[in-house]
């Protein structure tokens, strides 16, 4: 199951993890050796059940945690914690948002909250109006940008949080579950913002239609490893691989009904 | 009990940075008073009393708000009786002179110290507060420690009322005495939620540039006119100071 887009000769990596590992403090090891290409463009699910290392993983990317061994380039600059303005550029280029919503709005507003990203990029003025107006118009909430955040529906929170990361301008967004708590329709308004933007994507999601309608490609995270990787169609169908890695298909579905 | 009081008045629209400053202009004149200038201490009441009306802030509030003074009351009551030297029978107790004077000074200089916090925290929100701190070049470390509790107030609030209506739909009643041992499990797991959260808060902070300091996204610094206008307190302040003190007291 290995064969990806990422292995076009002769174009840098958008995303690439060779050897990552990772144990907590307390000792349990999350990652155990993580390798893995995106390529520019690639709209990649990590999929993998509870416990298996996804947010763990997420957090590497943009260099919160680290310090495990093995190696994590952005566009083939390395994540090195250690120096300041090479993590602020990282976390430019990187765009998380994550799991719950509620973790990542706090600012009184939702327009502040969309201005915090790039202003600690250090964009200030028109441009930064500019840019806070282009996120939230991308995410459909214009009408909200003075509401206080937490008055928001949950669906309207995880788009404000998509759009606080928007506005940075990443190349790459890094979606942590993104259409949990959504009802269907906020659902596919949210798969509809994320199709329509020209960034590469890795989504973590246990929504397997989902992954399918939005990624051309999965990888399956157990136990802190890569155990699979390729076609998110195949992957789905493959249904050995999908019971050993405790990953489930919801009643009736049938990938091979969706589109190649 | 908000320390912030949402209104709409010429003191809430100033500056942060100009409304701290005066604050503590206005500190250190009080603090900085001779014990025995009484007149003094009741011209610088009176000057918060002005300063509450125009904020629209109600005596009421700032009282009930004023009790976390009440150490210092206390303290203030027992030195009169602890203190040594000259004298003063009153009622049959012995009093210290010395003590009484100093009961005063704690009295007086904490009871106006609170009140004028109190104004400042009622006409400017937290956020804002941080922010004034950080345009005053206040140390990132101050100003890290402020926004991380104004993080938390939120999210404490927040779970707490979440678990309230966890514990509430499983038929809980708090009225009996032998089922608050959930409450106080609820406070233990309360603090513990909240640590979390807290952290993931900080966590999603980071993966946004954040280094340490707020982002000023206004950039806009306070104009001279509101410098001009809060620099009345501390100015009425040394006023009342200068001529009560060249009254000889
Ligand atoms: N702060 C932490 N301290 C110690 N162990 C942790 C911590 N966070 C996660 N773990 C452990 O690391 C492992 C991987 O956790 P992680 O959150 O990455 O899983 P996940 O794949 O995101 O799961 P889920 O699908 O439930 O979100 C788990 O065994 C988890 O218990
Ligand atoms: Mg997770």
């Amino acid at each position: 199951m290995t064969g990806s887009a990422s292995s076009i000769i002769g174009m840098t990596p958008a995303l690439s993890i060779t050897g990552l590992r990772f144990a907590y403090p307390d000792g349990r090891e999350a990652l155990r050796g993580v390798d893995l290409s995106v390529a520019p463009g690639e709209r990649v699910a990590l999929l993998g059940p509870n416990g298996a290392g996804k947010t763990t993983l997420v957090l590497h990317l943009n260099g919160i945690l680290h310090g495990g061994g093995g190696r994590v380039e952005i566009s083939g600059m390395p994540v090195a914690p250690g120096d300041r303005a090479a993590i602020t550029e990282i976390r430019r280029r990187v765009g998380v948002v994550f799991q719950d919503p509620d973790d990542q709005l706090f600012m009184p507003s939702v327009a502040e909250d969309v201005a915090f990203g790039p202003a600690n990029l250090g964009v200030r003025g028109a441009e930064l109006t500019a840019r806070v107006d282009e996120a939230l118009a991308a995410v459909g909430m214009t009408g909200h940008r003075d509401q206080v955040p937490h008055h928001l529906s949950f669906g309207q929170r995880r788009r404000v949080a998509v759009a606080t990361v928007l506005a940075m301008r990443p190349e790459i967004l890094v979606l942590d579950e993104p259409s949990s708590n959504l009802d269907p329709a906020s659902r596919r308004e949210l798969a509809e913002i994320i199709e329509s933007l020209p960034v590469t994507v890795l989504m973590v999601t246990h929504d397997l239609p989902y992954a399918l309608e939005l990624c051309p490609r999965s990888v399956i995270l157990d136990a802190g490893r890569i155990v699979a990787d390729g076609g998110t169609q195949a992957l789905l169908a493959d249904r050995e691989l999908m019971a050993e890695h405790r990953l489930e298909l919801p009643f009736g579905f049938d990938p091979a009904m969706r589109r190649g | 009990m908000s320390l912030h009081l949402d209104r709409e008045s010429p003191i809430h629209r100033l500056s942060p940075e100009v409304k701290i400053v005066a604050m503590l202009l206005f500190t250190v004149l009080v603090v900085s008073t001779p014990r025995t200038a009484f007149a003094a201490f009741g011209g610088y009441l009176l000057l918060l009393a002005v300063v509450a009306v125009i904020a629209r802030v109600p005596a009421g509030w700032l009282a009930k708000r004023a009790t976390i003074e009440l150490p210092f009351v206390v303290l203030a009551v027992a030195l009169p009786f602890a203190g040594r030297g000259e004298r003063v029978d009153w009622l049959g107790f012995s009093l210290s002179v010395d003590g009484l004077h100093g009961a005063w000074n704690i009295f007086a200089k904490g009871t106006l110290g609170v009140l004028a916090s109190l104004l400042l925290a009622a006409t400017t929100t937290m956020r804002d507060l941080i922010l004034g701190l950080d345009r005053l070049r206040c140390p990132v470390v101050f100003t890290q420690i402020m926004t991380f509790m104004l993080r938390y107030i939120d999210v404490l609030a927040d779970d707490a009322r979440r678990m309230r209506i966890a514990r509430l739909s499983r038929a809980y009643d708090p009225r009996f005495l032998w089922q608050a041992k959930a409450f106080a499990v609820g406070v233990g797991s309360l603090f513990l939620r909240s640590y979390e959260r807290g952290e993931r808060v900080y966590l999603a902070m980071l993966s946004r540039g954040y280094t340490g300091r707020l982002p000023a996204v206004s950039d806009s610094r306070a104009p001279a006119r509101e410098w001009a206008l809060s620099a009345t307190l501390p100015v009425a302040t040394a006023a009342i100071l200068a001529v009560v003190l060249a009254r000889g007291m």
